[in-house]
């Protein structure tokens, strides 16, 4: 589905990948872990089309399709989703609103039916049930006051409402609480088939115990510095960072 | 600043196109002969013509207003036009079938309803082509209930009486530089008149088109309700696209009695000039609207999109016990465009109340400032005003600011102002597009919801107008 070649990118003239390998293929799940600005982030980014970031090298193909022929909402209806660390706030513009918008973009590209604002209204009632939210949060302004929390809740919600191919999700878990963590973890499952693929980016194992990854990388400074199966997040949890890093310095010098 | 917010807030001005029609022009210059020329071309009476004379001779003694926030080569006053309008066999069409095909034809390219049969349901209409009024919609209809609608030069000729009354009532002739100016060469405009009692069936309209190269369009509005009388009037405008500036100085007076409403609201679409800021209209315009009897209810709401230069403040005198003044505005400006708009509030009587709600938006390298001024006077016991003035920023080279004056002598009186800055980012817009919207539908959205206190309280066809016209503004086709 997913399929990165060595990709370098840069931002502000500042190299942050320094050349990504990574293949995803439907129905899996990968996990990111990595030192805080070791380019997790810039990863989902660049993937995503921020305008700020400048790929400097390698290939990226999605589907077959080069990922970089398209502007990012392009790729956001092809299928790519990603869920924000921080996801910003649209003061005016209400939740409902912008999410019926989304979902008849990718309905006119997918050639489905658009939604008017009752049907709409059926469509999303069911979708918020699955992540537990509650109602006024579709008639507020997007993301406007709302908690870290309640913004991941939404980041999930807008997932659920887009059915993508492949979600990023960069660090879902920050800022939940349990109950809210299980829910999530939860939803995003009942979202995952066999057509589809995650990938989670975190810091920390309990999220990859509710949606279980078949791969972890670890990605530091710019690299992915070693894959393994998902017991690699328990043990980078015990051990921390410093022997991956080192056991790649070794390797590198042999 | 990312290429796709500066391509997306690029777009060319659809109504740019010049009607090929013969006009009766004077030659260009000001002079006391002009006025006359103007005054007799009209048919006017003698005291209407001192009036513009005493403008006159005072706007010589006047000197261009410098205090505004927009920067602008000052007009030569002697090249431009103060009088053309379109030849025809008489000063005003009898019918529809007499307006030249030409002019049917300019009007319907820019959407006007001037055809009654085709007109939009309910809504009468007088329309202006520089200098004079050229028809007037459902006027016998209106008659009907008592109410007059019709150009204002119609109006000298057939209500004197009530001109002379109000003309100058709201905004004297000495008020300031423009309308000094306006008050000397007015030509045409329109004048509305509810009786005593009645609220007027159908929203009335004026449409405003500048097509003359060197014309100056200096129009005169007129709008008096009685008593227990109410009236909702919308203004549009557009013009020509010259590479030269064209000057707009228009006069509106509102005259609001004892429990009388009314509402006007503008869609100003004048040409801005091209992004490189060559050509556009100069818009100054004196507006203001007097209530002048107990509980009274004046309400501007305008949406500004247009104009090289905008300087204009709709105002309320609140001179009635418990009268109500409101502006609602959306001012936006994109390229070299620069406004400097807002409102004054002068609370006189007791109870009176007010409230400002502005919305700047600026793009390109534009530069749009709220000016406001809430006075409250010493015998305005328990007035009350509440002023909320937002700013959004599009892009990195544009700028937005907020002059709030507020002069307070009456210690009974509650004033609140509220502000905000915020800006459309890179980061919102990429928000957007991660979600599969593009980023000029992300734009038209955000600003609708900046929007939307003040779109709340345009007239349904107004409100959908105005939300094309802002997305036109700022959207492009993204490369
Ligand atoms: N606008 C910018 N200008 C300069 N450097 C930047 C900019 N944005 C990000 N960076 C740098 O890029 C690097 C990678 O950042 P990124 O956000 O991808 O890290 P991360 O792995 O997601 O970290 P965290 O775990 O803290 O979320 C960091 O060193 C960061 O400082
Ligand atoms: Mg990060």
């Amino acid at each position: 589905m997913l399929s990165i070649k060595n990709l370098t990118a840069s931002i502000n003239g500042t190299p942050v990948l320094k050349g990504i390998d990574l293949q995803i293929n439907a129905g899996e799940v990968h996990a990111i872990m990595g030192p805080n600005g070791s380019g997790k982030s810039t990863l989902g980014k660049v993937l995503a089309g921020h305008p700020s970031y400048e790929v400097t090298g390698g290939e990226v193909l999605f589907e077959g399709q080069n990922l970089f022929d398209l502007e990012p909402d392009a790729r956001a209806r092809a299928g790519i989703f990603m869920g924000f660390q921080h996801p910003i706030e649209v003061p005016g513009v209400s939740n409902a609103s912008f999410l019926r918008l989304a979902y008849n973009k990718k309905a006119e590209a997918d050639g489905r039916d658009e939604l008017d604002p009752l049907e709409f209204d059926d469509f999303i009632h069911e979708k918020i049930k699955l992540v537990a939210m509650r109602e006024e949060f579709l008639d507020r302004s997007l993301n406007e006051g709302f908690s870290g929390g309640e913004k991941k809740r939404n980041e999930i919600l807008q997932m659920a409402v887009l059915e993508p191919k492949l979600a990023i999700l960069d660090e879902l878990d920050s800022g939940l609480d349990i109950d809210a963590l299980r829910v999530l973890g939860d939803a995003v499952n009942r979202l995952q088939r066999a057509d589809r693929a995650l990938l989670i980016i975190t810091h920390f194992p309990r999220i990859l115990e509710t949606i279980q990854p078949q791969f972890v990388h670890v990605l530091s400074g710019g690299r992915i510095l070693k894959s393994a199966g998902k017991e690699l997040a328990l043990e980078l949890e015990e051990r921390g960072y410093d022997w991956v890093l080192e056991e790649a310095a070794a390797g590198g010098a042999r | 600043m990312s290429s796709t917010l500066n391509v997306v807030t690029s777009q060319e001005y659809k109504y740019g196109f010049v009607t090929d029609i013969e006009a009766d022009s004077v030659a260009p210059g000001l002079s006391e002969d002009v006025i006359r020329f103007i005054s007799a071309k009209k048919g006017e009476p003698d005291w209407l013509l001192e009036f513009r004379l005493k403008a006159y001779r005072h706007w010589l003694t006047m000197t261009e207003p410098e205090w505004a926030k927009v920067d602008y080569p000052r007009p030569d006053f002697q090249k431009i036009v103060y009088y053309s309008a379109p030849r025809a066999k008489a000063p005003k069409y009898a019918s529809m079938d007499e307006v030249d095909p030409e002019l049917k034809r300019t009007f319907e390219k820019l959407g006007v309803p001037i055809n009654e049969q085709a007109a939009l349901a309910g809504v009468a209409v007088d329309v202006v082509f520089d200098s004079v009024s050229v028809t007037t919609t459902y006027k016998e209809k209106l008659a009907g209930v008592g109410i007059i609608f019709c150009s204002f030069s119609e109006a000298v000729k057939e209500h004197p009486e009530l001109i002379k009354k109000y003309l100058g009532s709201v905004v004297p002739a000495a008020d300031n530089f423009y309308a000094a100016l306006n008050s000397a060469v007015f030509t045409d405009g329109s004048f509305v008149f509810i009786p005593k009692g009645v609220a007027c069936p159908m929203d009335l309209s004026t449409y405003f088109r500048i097509n003359n190269k060197e014309s100056g369009q200096f129009e005169r509005t007129l709008i008096v309700a009685e008593e227990g009388a109410s009236v909702s009037y919308l203004e549009g405008c557009t013009a020509p696209q010259f590479d030269t500036n064209q000057l707009h100085a228009a006069v509106v007076e509102l005259v609001a009695l004892d429990n009388a409403s009314i509402k006007y609201s503008t869609v100003q679409n004048w040409y801005a000039g091209d992004k490189n800021g060559v050509g556009g209209i100069f818009n100054f315009v004196t507006k203001r609207g007097l209530c002048k009897g107990k509980a009274s209810h004046i309400s501007w709401t305008q949406v500004e999109t247009g104009s090289a230069i905008t300087w204009k403040y709709p105002s309320c005198i609140l001179l009635g016990d418990d009268s109500v003044g409101e502006f609602y505005s959306v001012a936006l400006t994109n390229h070299k465009q620069q406004a400097d708009t807002g409102t004054k509030m002068v609370h006189i009587g007791r109870n009176t109340k007010s409230t400002i709600i502005s919305k700047g938006i600026s793009a390109g390298d534009s530069s749009n400032s709220y000016r406001g001024l809430v006075k409250v006077q010493p015998k305005a016991e328990g007035a009350r005003n509440f002023s909320q003035c937002d700013s959004m920023l599009i892009g990195q080279t544009s700028s937005a600011s907020t002059f709030p004056y507020i002069e307070v002598q009456n210690r009974s009186a509650k004033v609140e102002h509220e502000a905000t800055t915020s800006k459309i980012g890179e980061e919102q817009l990429f928000y957007f597009q991660q979600r599969g919207i593009p980023a000029e539908e992300a734009i038209s959205m955000i600003i609708n919801g900046f929007c939307k206190d003040v779109f709340r309280e345009l007239p349904m066809e107004f409100a959908v107008e105005a939300t094309k016209l802002l997305s036109l503004k700022l959207e492009g086709s993204v490369g």
